[in-house]
């Protein structure tokens, strides 16, 4: 498996025996790429992995994303996407009056869903699922969707590492919004940096490893 | 008298020195500079995002707005800001160079947003302009077929130079100058962008399209490498 930076119009590899998968087209012979990002070939596959951009909605992601609106069936959600995301009130499983739906959830409130369907104007959400609904206290901030692979790390081993050394509890969405709730301030600010370090270095090889020196240190 | 050697000592087909960075605007999507020796130009992406009002809105696909704007400081004597008849030409042209290489067909009723700032002006703003604008959408991740190219080709009295500058620009000795600012698509070797400011003979044209071309793969190898120094 090799990876490598390509730009727009640059031919990634030639021959038939390979297939154009998410964001690669097919020109005669080549296999062109269509954005910019790291081309990824894993065995017939050729792929773009996005470096930078928008967030660009999946289905089945968990995205943090504020009330912006309330209508009669439920509420406008802006998750930080080229569409509006909305979430209807019969996918909130708590019970609650219908007639004033802002006493569950106030224009600016902040809350946690998963995208249910994405269709070909908006996104829908659900509140359906361990974990998800409206959050309160602690603070939100925000990075590039593109790095939240890395803020989480492999099986969650960056943002166990961080939530156990800053006593945080922390919650990363999708689309790059980060929830962090302490027992007090210093310690969300402290969660806040170490989760920085770990977006303003996205090329290094043994992160965790790193991150976990940075955090011991910081911490005496 | 005629026009044998380049006022600032470059070669006829030597451009300026170029400088490209990506990523210099920290809240844009995307970003980038460019520049052509005192020639600076930074661009920032912004989008796909919804559009506002509504009936601009394309259902089949997004659309690209471009906006060229020289800062009130960029030129010797201070320029008002704000729009001018000149800066919406180039908006214009600038976003018909850019709509033939990015592809917004999977984000229909939306908008992407190019603000093209001119730091410092030293003539060829505008390819300036359109390469910063390429780079910096790129960097934003917008699907896109190529990356363009552009470069501005002079007729300094009976010569055709590559990249002209203000002084060669108003060159008036001889036949004068004329200004032909194009632009090429990297991969299909397609022209997105052709103005001609002056009076050329046909043949000399061809010469001149030719001189841009082989200019053009100079200023792609430039913005290939700052976006592969990407870090």
């Amino acid at each position: 498996m090799s990876r490598e930076v390509v730009i727009p119009g640059e031919t990634i590899i030639a021959g038939e025996d390979y297939l154009p998968g998410d964001g690669v087209r097919r020109e005669g012979n080549e296999l062109v790429a269509s954005r910019f990002g790291l081309a990824e070939i894993s065995g017939r596959l050729v792929r773009i992995i996005p470096l930078s951009g928008v967030y660009i909605p999946r289905r089945g992601n968990i995205v943090i994303g504020r009330v912006i609106d309330i209508t009669f069936n439920g509420w406008s959600i802006d998750i930080n996407a080229p569409y509006l995301a909305f979430l209807p009130i019969i996918e909130c499983p708590r019970f609650f009056n219908r007639y004033d739906l802002a006493e569950n959830a106030d224009i600016g409130d902040m809350i946690v869903a998963k995208v249910l369907n994405i269709k070909t104007r908006g996104v829908d959400l659900t509140l359906k699922g361990r974990g998800l609904g409206k959050l309160e206290k602690g603070m939100i901030i925000a990075v590039n969707s593109n790095k939240v692979p890395r803020v989480i790390g492999k099986e969650g081993s960056m943002i166990n590492l961080i939530k156990e050394k800053s006593k945080c509890d922390i919650i990363v969405g999708q689309n790059g919004l980060i929830w962090l709730k302490g027992e007090t301030i210093e310690d969300e600010l402290f969660s806040e940096k170490a989760i920085k370090f770990v977006t303003e270095r996205p090329f290094v090889e043994g992160l965790t490893e790193k991150t976990k020196e940075w955090l011991e240190e910081k911490k005496k | 008298m005629s026009y044998t050697k380049r006022l600032d000592g470059r070669k006829f087909d030597e451009l300026r020195e170029m400088k490209a960075i990506v990523g210099i605007v920290p809240n844009a999507d995307g970003s980038a500079l460019f520049a052509f020796g005192d020639t600076i130009a930074i661009a920032a992406v912004y989008g796909p995002k919804q559009l506002h009002p509504q009936h601009l809105q394309d259902p089949r696909r997004g659309i690209l707005r471009c906006n060229y704007d020289m800062l009130s400081f960029s030129v010797p004597e201070r320029k008002k800001p704000g729009p001018t008849r000149r800066s919406h030409e180039i908006s214009k042209v600038t976003q018909w160079a850019l709509s033939e290489i990015v592809n917004l067909e999977e984000f229909p009723n939306t908008v992407v947003d190019v603000h093209i700032s001119i730091l410092q002006a030293n003539a060829s703003t505008r390819c300036a302009g359109i390469n910063a604008a390429a780079l910096a959408l790129a960097h934003a991740g917008i699907p896109m077929k190529e990356i363009v190219s552009s470069v501005s080709i002079g007729k300094i009295d009976d010569r055709i130079v590559v990249d002209v500058n203000k002084e060669e620009e108003e060159y008036e000795e001889g036949a004068g100058s004329t200004d032909i600012p194009m632009a090429f698509l990297a991969r299909s070797k397609k022209i997105a962008l052709f103005q001609l400011d002056g009076g050329i003979e046909l043949e000399q044209l061809k010469d001149a399209i030719e001189a841009a071309e082989q200019a053009c793969k100079k200023v792609y190898k430039i913005q290939q490498e700052a976006l592969k120094d990407i870090r």
